[in-house]
């Protein structure tokens, strides 16, 4: 029941959203501003440079942009007071929030995929030397962005400022994911096995998205109805 | 109190702060299975206030709620709820058919499209069911929340306000579909300003008054002929 609902809320929630394309659609364009302002700052021509500063380029545009998508989340549901409906429903909170999760994950990998192409256009750079790997990173990096943002998403549905408060509320709380997510990018990009001590990045992504995961999962109740 | 049978809703000593405000003051009644219960009350009586916490939307500060005596939060007794509230609980950018089917999952509902589909008809937008709400006129988004509502066959009908925004045809609808599950042993819980619509399906009446219980118990006979009886002899001035 929990995984039957929590699909329904997803395919609902992904079902809306390509009918507006209002997350997506400004998450798109805003991704590619970032990329294109990133690319007056950096050197374009010396491609040292450039590989050191990949990671770091694509997860902040993720970021940035990956906000516009969590924003709506929750949000979406305060029209017609769909959120009561929903919770007078026998959904619970966490097979709610994990629907939620799960479509903003598939909506974050749509920005992803958009924007690597786009980086790699840009700065001229070859991306995909070890694209098994850089999906791996890419699917960890987006559920714990996800996970940890449609968490917030519900507990700022209320507040009057919520675009602003929720990615002040998120980006501290994604350092250590967004530190191992930019190392590993960074060394695949630019063609760098992953090895010896660059495995615990790899281990701290897998660990990050249980532990909130987890945490989220036992704790959302409590945000969506105090 | 209602006596006997079972009850269908139980508030027990129940307390709602909002800041240092109490919205609602130490309510208790229970509501039995198969009545309908009228609540009746100033704006800002606490009407909603109550059906929020009823419907597990809201905590009490302080008591208990139970439905069909199990805590609201029960995911089981929430299975029970159909909730009718301000908002019509329907997402614009779906088609009616779309929105019943969801929710028909989310109930767990063997057969969601079938069920959508019966409901569709039942409220007469058969012919607009894959048309995105937005384009929907106020009276059907109310059917349709209406068809949303009763999707289930809830044992517990939670109503704020139904009949307001409503056409004859519409209020005519909405009362036949609760007088028929009235007769198959469903509660109904509504709050109210219409009392002529509410007052032919009402088997008791509350009365809040600044939140407490200015009057609960059978609806009074007198109320058939004058809807206002009850605030002149219980309400405030």
């Amino acid at each position: 029941m929990f995984f039957r609902q929590s699909l329904a809320v997803a395919m609902k929630d992904l079902r809306s959203e390509l009918r507006t394309k209002e997350s997506l659609n400004s998450a798109f364009a805003f991704s590619a501003v970032i990329l294109v302002l990133f690319s007056f700052v950096v050197d374009v021509g010396d491609s040292e440079i450039l590989y050191s500063m990949s990671g770091g380029v694509l997860w902040m545009t993720f970021l940035f942009s990956g906000a516009l998508i969590l924003n709506r989340s929750f949000a979406r549901e305060q029209q017609n007071d769909c959120l009561d409906a929903l919770l007078a429903s026998p959904l619970s909170g966490s097979a709610l929030w994990f629907g939620k999760a799960l479509a903003n994950f598939v909506l974050l990998l749509a920005v992803q995929a958009f924007s690597l192409p786009l980086f790699g256009a840009l700065y001229n750079l070859s991306w995909a030397r070890s694209p098994g790997w850089l999906l791996a990173v890419s699917v960890l990096g987006a559920w714990g962005i996800s996970v940890v943002g449609t968490m917030f998403s519900a507990l700022t549905v209320n507040l009057r400022l919520r675009e602003l408060m929720l990615p002040t509320l998120i980006y501290p709380m994604l350092i250590p994911l967004l530190m191992g997510a930019i190392r590993l990018t960074t060394i695949l990009i630019s063609g760098e096995p992953i090895a010896g001590d660059d495995w615990i990045w790899l281990r701290l992504l897998v660990g990050f998205d249980i532990i909130f995961t987890s945490l989220a999962l036992l704790l959302v109740e409590v945000v969506l109805l105090g | 109190m209602i006596q006997g049978g079972v009850a269908a809703v139980q508030v027990d000593r129940v307390w709602k702060y909002f800041g240092d405000y109490p919205a609602v003051r130490e309510l208790t009644f229970q509501v039995e299975a198969g009545s309908c219960l009228a609540l009746l009350g100033r704006n800002g009586a606490g009407k909603t206030t109550l059906l929020r916490m009823i419907a597990g939307l809201s905590q009490p500060s302080e008591g208990d709620v139970r439905l069909l005596g199990k805590s609201v939060r029960d995911s089981a007794a929430r299975a029970s709820i159909g909730l009718l509230g301000h908002g019509i609980g329907v997402y614009e950018e779906l088609s009616a058919f779309e929105n019943l089917r969801h929710f028909g999952k989310l109930f767990g509902i063997e057969k969601p499209d079938d069920a959508a589909s019966r409901w569709l008809e039942r409220v007469n937008l058969a012919q607009v069911r894959d048309s995105p709400v937005r384009e929907f006129s106020r009276g059907m988004r109310q059917r349709l929340a209406v068809a949303r509502t009763f999707l289930h066959d809830p044992g517990v009908l939670l109503l704020d306000e139904p009949f307001t925004s409503l056409d004859d045809r519409a209020i005519a609808l909405l009362q036949s579909l609760l007088a028929e599950a009235l007769s198959r042993g469903a509660t109904v819980v509504m709050s109210t300003h219409q009392l002529r619509e509410a007052m032919e399906l009402a088997t008791h009446a509350a009365l809040l008054v600044r939140g407490k219980l200015g009057y609960f118990g059978a609806r009074p006979v007198e109320m058939l002929e004058d809807p206002g009886w009850l605030y002149r002899q219980y309400g405030e001035a």
